[in-house]
């Protein structure tokens, strides 16, 4: 069935929901208004109050109490409304989520799904913009989702789910309905920590994650055409932790390395990924790796995001440089 | 030598003992880790519990095995009442493999699941949303479950108190929530951080009963704390105790203590000991008798010096288990690489 990505993880969120007493589904306006972009729509009605609920604006509370129904038999997923709101809580993600496997020396385990919209390109301001995911990559515990399309949301929120561990399941708010991809109306996971190599390459490797994905493969597509570049796209789907052997796997074939993120750079998951390949494949290296990513300042305004944001054609200015083009 | 079968708030005679003997333990535990501390064998920051013995003992004797227990980094005596054995609490302060969490939690962190103990936490107040969650997976699985959990006087002045509060009363959670009002939030004079004199304003802010309570007066707790399991337990929500006590040694171990006056301890060591004031009310009624306080607190020496030795001849933990729990498996980076080290 041809699903937005909304109605890929209203789907997935009512299969768990169905399939797993243990869930339960909260947050901010997520009961009857289904969410500020819907996600939730007419799951309480379907599964009553009692697993699906609205709460108090509390993130803290929010997030601290899903702790406490994780580490006691639950399976909560509970929604963040952006993901700037993600500092409100920091402490009960970072201090507590995060950490509670390991001090407890594994007699606590945390199955927690914590889903918050991000990104920009729909001229929402920041903190309603923001990419944060590079901020939990110093949280060791944590895995970070970051799907690109209907049919990998839902496979990977279901894995998300299933996961022992705390998830931040980071959904792009612009592909929310931005496109309508085929989607299969039962479950069906996508397993985390494995990127997707989207289109296969032997000149330059892009790695990309959420909306940058369809950046990559717009570049790609432009590169084929004008200049004969053959570009591998590769879908890290988990940012955290990284699908290293993907990553070398590609640079050792190619060569060529550009890492494509809306986030600022400093400290980014391109930095990572750029590590990564030092680390392990620096000598497959034939030039610098390039990265194309948001500017090093909070999220601007509407009228600047254009102008922030990485493009199909900022992307091709790195390839033009890379292939010495 | 009178030894009647007088009860005390409908206790028998063996449970003030056995109540008598954990206060004595609490004490003596804690001298005991006081003294490795300052031996060296014990890392990291410490706080001992001396002087809130009968918070501890006076509330967790109204709990059952299957009820859970949350606290601040004051935990040590808490996990004890809890069940855990004093051996693998002191193995945790040594940060022995022998200890609860494998020597990887360390002071603050006391837990098990067996046991229903949820740490131990290095925030203040963190605990308190998690307390919520712990009493709503209880009520939703249809357990009967009451959730106790311990902050002190500084931790109501953080916004997650609030929030906890709140949504527990919405929510007419199986909650208890113990307010250890030992009169300093580290050098914070209560007098000084609250715009309001007790917690009971705070109390009906969140549409719950509260009660103050004398802390150094053991029973005084014991009778305030059944109250508020049963009401837990009867599914009529919350409540929160804010029980006055006072520790009698720093903060943590490394406090010089300049916010209060040496006088000041001294006259609260020298009348208000929960233990003393326990002790003759034990021989007032003619319960007990000195000979068998001092059996009990030898015992409680024994014990705490038999933690401490096996603490001492337990293992540390392999280098290695630096990398187990962060994750599930080894799917993540990290473990990857170890292995390429």
């Amino acid at each position: 069935m041809q699903m937005t990505m909304i109605e890929a993880l209203n789907s997935a969120l009512a299969l768990e929901l169905e399939r797993d007493r243990r869930v339960v589904v909260f947050g901010e306006d997520i009961g009857a208004n289904g969410g500020v972009f819907r996600v939730t729509e007419h799951l309480q009605n379907k599964f009553g109050e009692e697993r699906v609920f609205d709460t108090p604006l509390a993130e803290s509370g929010i997030i601290g109490t899903s702790i406490g129904m994780a580490i006691y038999g639950l399976r909560p997923i509970v929604e963040i409304q952006f993901a700037g709101f993600l500092f409100v809580c920091m402490n009960q993600l970072v201090s507590q989520a995060a950490r509670i496997r390991f001090r407890s020396a594994g007699a606590y385990t945390c199955p927690l799904v914590v889903r918050a919209p991000y990104g920009g390109g729909v001229r929402t301001p920041e903190l309603h913009s923001d990419s944060l995911e590079a901020v939990f990559l110093q949280t060791p515990g944590f895995k970070i989702v970051v799907p690109s399309n209907p049919y990998d949301a839902k496979g990977l929120l279901a894995s998300a789910v299933e996961d022992p561990d705390p998830v931040l399941f980071l959904e792009n708010i612009k592909l929310y309905r931005s496109f309508r991809a085929e989607t299969p109306t039962e479950h069906y996971s996508i397993p985390l920590g494995k990127a997707n190599v989207v289109q296969e390459g032997t000149d330059v490797s892009i790695f990309a994650y959420g909306a940058m994905v369809n950046v990559a493969l717009e570049a790609a597509k432009q590169a084929q055409q004008e200049t004969g570049t053959s570009v591998e796209v590769i879908d890290l789907r988990t940012v955290w932790p990284l699908d290293e052997d993907a990553i070398a796997a590609s640079v050792e074939k190619t060569g060529r390395a550009i890492i494509v993120h809306e986030a600022p750079r400093a400290g980014g998951i391109g930095a990572e990924i750029t590590a990564v390949i030092n680390e392990r494949c620096f000598y497959s290296l034939l030039k610098p790796i390039g990265r194309v990513t948001g500017y090093d300042t909070p999220y601007p305004v509407p009228g600047q995001e254009d102008y922030y944001l990485p493009t199909p054609a900022k992307v091709m200015t790195a390839l033009r440089e890379i292939m010495e083009l | 030598m009178a030894i009647s079968n007088a009860t005390l708030a409908g206790l028998t005679r063996t449970q003030l003992l056995e109540m008598h003997y954990m206060m004595s333990l609490l004490r003596r535990f804690e001298e005991k880790s006081a003294e490795e501390y300052t031996r060296g064998k014990i890392g990291g920051f410490m706080h001992l519990y001396i002087g809130q013995e009968a918070v501890g003992v006076g509330s967790i004797t109204n709990l059952l095995p299957e009820d859970r227990v949350l606290s601040s980094y004051r935990e040590h005596g808490h996990a004890i009442l809890k069940g855990m054995e004093p051996r693998v609490v002191m193995a945790e302060l040594f940060g022995k493999s022998t200890g609860c969490s494998k020597g990887k939690g360390g002071s603050m962190h006391m837990w098990s699941n067996e046991l229903g103990v949820y740490g131990g936490n290095g925030i203040v107040a963190a605990q308190l949303p998690m307390a919520a969650g712990l009493a709503f997976a209880a009520q939703y699985q249809g357990l009967n479950n009451v959730t106790m959990c311990f902050f002190g006087d500084g931790a109501v002045d953080e916004g997650a108190f609030h929030e906890s509060l709140n949504l527990a009363s919405l929510w007419k959670l199986p909650v208890v929530y113990m307010c250890e009002n030992n009169q300093y939030s580290m050098g914070m004079a209560v007098a000084k951080a609250w715009a309001v004199d007790s917690l009971m304003p705070r109390a009906a802010a969140y549409n719950m009963p509260g009660e103050q309570v004398d802390g150094m007066d053991v029973i005084a707790v014991y009778e305030a704390a059944l109250r508020a399991v049963e009401r837990a337990r009867n599914g009529e929500g919350p409540t929160l105790l804010e029980i006055k006590t006072y520790r009698f040694r720093g903060h943590s171990m490394t406090d010089p203590a300049y916010y209060r006056t040496r006088e000041e301890e001294h006259e609260w060591r020298n009348t208000r000991d929960p233990i003393g004031i326990f002790e003759k009310r034990l021989q007032e009624q003619g319960i007990a008798t000195q000979a068998e306080f001092d059996q009990n607190d030898a015992r409680a020496t024994q014990v705490a010096e038999d933690a401490a030795d096996f603490a001492e001849n337990s293992p540390d933990p392999a280098p290695a288990e630096l990398f187990t729990g962060v994750m599930v498996d080894n799917s993540t980076a990290l473990s990857f690489r170890r292995e390429r080290e």
